[in-house]
């Protein structure tokens, strides 16, 4: 395994100061990129191969090469609305290294030509925004944030929002929408923000994690940084493993290693005398895998081939304990909850998932019912302004296609306790809302 | 409404939200700003502070209410000072976090004070079950520790000294070594 590069110096006293982070390196990448051109900086981005760390795993240096070019207001802004159950890499990030992530905002800006700048924070992280304001102010001090940046002709503005607990402000247009004083509703794309984001103008969003690797590329050249993980998975992922697993937290991983690897190895498996039932690789958004899935390597595309995805790099274990309509309900509770209401297919579909869900545990569902939530699920996915719907639709569906038999077992043994089995009389289903 | 019925805001949460609005380069930007400011002010976004906040920004209290209602830390009702957030959802849920909940609502009972609501993640599932008490991240907790919880927050001390998560290292392979509970997750009652 290569040597941590975002988390090299994470525990370093004092590594939030700037007179700490400059002495461990920290803002040399930043002059070196001010001596360059702009788009020899962003040259080194694509070079890289860096995919975004929040989700969607886009190439990041394509994203900045939308925008257009030209001397007119253009945006960055750092999505720090960390709020992907299992996920807590950012809030890692920016409580113990902020300077990092604002050397990658600066940097970042210059290759894309954005003068003003937003970090958008999740309003549940306090402790980390209180750290991330007083870096910037070191970081204003010092002239790396403000006019004339290191007396250069790059200047930017740099300001950070709290939000104030929204899973659906994690969207990026949503995100937008609740940066300009709004409630955080998703909009329509086209236009992608790249060319109308905030205030209408051409914006670049992108994640904590992403922006913080920017100055490790300028300082390794992007050629050298491609050479780490896999051929289309390039670089380290900081990886949040959680739920039944011995050591639970944020590890530094080289792109492709096996899974196997960080569950047990870094993590330490589930408690002594339990298996791994199933894991979500990339948040609870991500569709299910199995113990037999342990040995893929760990990155986009093999996550993707195995019809799951790497997401935000949140690994959630579950053990052979738990039983999987638990599970089940669980998660499609939270994106009932998080749900915007503006889509009917997931404003209707987080919410009878979960009614059908809870009918199971009742016993007053019957196997039919299995097939209506799956068919359910496929007819959210594709079918609304954003995910959000999707996120729930591909862990629920895999859920049920991958533990069916356990699904109609449950169904059967809640049938029989609550009187409701075969041959006895059946109640009629409920098919208006308020019955559930 | 004439303007004799217009209520102001006062002068220090008026100075704050104008300083707010003069960071952005649309005022209306500062909506969220000013909601926490004006319940830092009066401990909920109540009618009256929606309508000093219009005042100040020059928007309608409707909008202000339909921001308000959309975002879960901005409180709709009235509530105790002190927030108890206990992470529900499914990495917390698989380590017990359902019958921390319910233990920590048993404790708080009645006592006007404290607003304790189950939450969905709060993003630190390395130490969970865990909660955010007045936004300071605590954990792994266990249904012992709520008695020296909620005793740690009456006497206005710093909340479970030992257990909080902005002391913790993150290469200390020991540091997030937990045991667990014989039971599977249980749904809130």
């Amino acid at each position: 395994m290569t040597d941590a590069l975002l988390f090299k110096d994470i525990d370093e006293p004092g590594l939030c100061t700037r007179e700490v982070y400059e002495r461990r390196g920290g803002y040399a990448s930043l002059r070196k990129a001010l001596a360059m051109e702009p788009e020899a900086v962003l040259a080194e981005l694509e070079a890289s191969g860096l995919r975004g760390r929040g989700g969607a795993g886009f190439a990041m240096g394509k994203k900045v090469s939308f925008l257009p070019k030209g001397s007119i207001d253009k945006y960055l802004v750092c999505n720090a609305d960390e709020s992907e159950p299992g996920t807590f890499k950012d809030r890692e990030l920016m409580q113990k290294s902020p300077h990092m992530l604002i050397e990658g905002i600066v940097i970042a800006s210059f290759a894309a030509g954005a003068n003003r700048s937003f970090i958008y924070i999740r309003g549940e992280y306090v402790h980390q925004a209180d750290v991330l304001d007083a870096a910037l102010a070191e970081a204003r001090d010092a002239g790396y944030v403000g006019e004339n940046i290191l007396g250069s002709e790059h200047s930017l503005s740099l300001l950070l929002q709290r939000g104030a607990g929204a899973y659906i402000c994690g969207e990026e247009t949503a995100l937008l929408d609740s940066l300009e004083g709004k409630r955080g509703n998703p909009r329509l794309k086209p236009p992608f923000p790249a060319n109308q984001g905030l205030y209408q103008g051409p914006t670049l969003i992108n994640n904590v994690e992403t922006l913080a690797t920017v100055p490790t590329i300028l300082d390794m050249g992007g050629a050298q940084y491609a050479k780490l993980g896999t051929d289309t998975s390039k670089g380290t992922k900081l990886v949040s493993v959680s739920g039944h697993v011995q050591r639970p937290g944020n590890y530094e991983i080289e792109l492709g290693v096996p899974s196997r690897e960080i569950v047990y190895g870094l993590a330490g498996g589930p408690p002594e005398g339990r298996e791994v039932k199933c894991w979500f690789p990339g948040g609870s958004s991500s569709p299910v895998l199995t113990k037999d899935d342990l040995d893929l390597p760990y990155d986009f595309d093999s996550m993707a081939k195995a019809g799951s995805m790497l997401g935000s790099g949140a690994i959630i274990v579950v053990d052979d304990s738990t039983p999987i309509l638990d599970v089940a309900l669980k998660v499609a509770k939270f994106y009932r909850h998080e749900s915007c209401g503006k889509c009917t297919p997931c404003r209707e579909g987080t919410n009878w998932t979960v009614k059908t869900l809870e009918r199971i545990e009742t016993g007053e569902a019957t196997p039919m019912d299995l097939e209506i939530m799956a068919s359910v699920q496929e007819h959210i996915i594709g079918n609304c302004l954003c995910v959000l719907g999707d996120a729930m639709a591909m862990p629920i569906g895999s859920l049920i296609a991958k533990f069916r038999s356990e699904f109609e077992a449950h169904i059967e043994a809640a049938r029989a306790a609550s009187g409701l089995a075969p041959g006895a009389s059946t109640p009629a289903p409920a098919l208006a809302g308020g019955l559930a | 409404m004439s303007p004799a019925e217009q209520v102001e805001a006062p002068v220090e949460l008026r100075a704050e939200i104008e300083r707010q609005m003069a960071l952005y380069p649309d005022s209306r930007s500062a909506a969220l700003p000013a909601l926490e400011a004006a319940q830092r002010v009066y401990g909920w976004c109540s009618p009256e502070a929606l309508e000093e906040v219009a005042g100040v920004m020059g928007v309608t209290p409707a909008y202000l209410e339909s921001v308000a209602t959309f975002y879960d830390m901005l409180e709709t009702k009235p509530v105790g000072r002190h927030n108890v957030y206990v992470c529900t959802n499914i990495s917390c849920s698989l380590c017990g976090a359902d019958e921390l909940f319910a233990a920590v609502r048993d404790a708080a009972g009645e006592d006007a004070e404290f607003n304790v609501r189950a939450f969905e993640c709060l993003g630190a599932c390395d130490i969970a079950p865990m909660a955010s008490v007045d936004g300071v991240y605590v954990g792994p907790l266990t249904v012992e520790d709520v008695p020296r919880m909620l005793d740690d927050i009456r006497a206005g001390r710093p909340v479970l000294a030992d257990k909080q998560l902005a002391t913790r290292l993150v290469a200390d392979p020991n540091a997030n070594s937990q045991q667990f509970p014989a039971h599977p997750i249980e749904e809130p009652a």
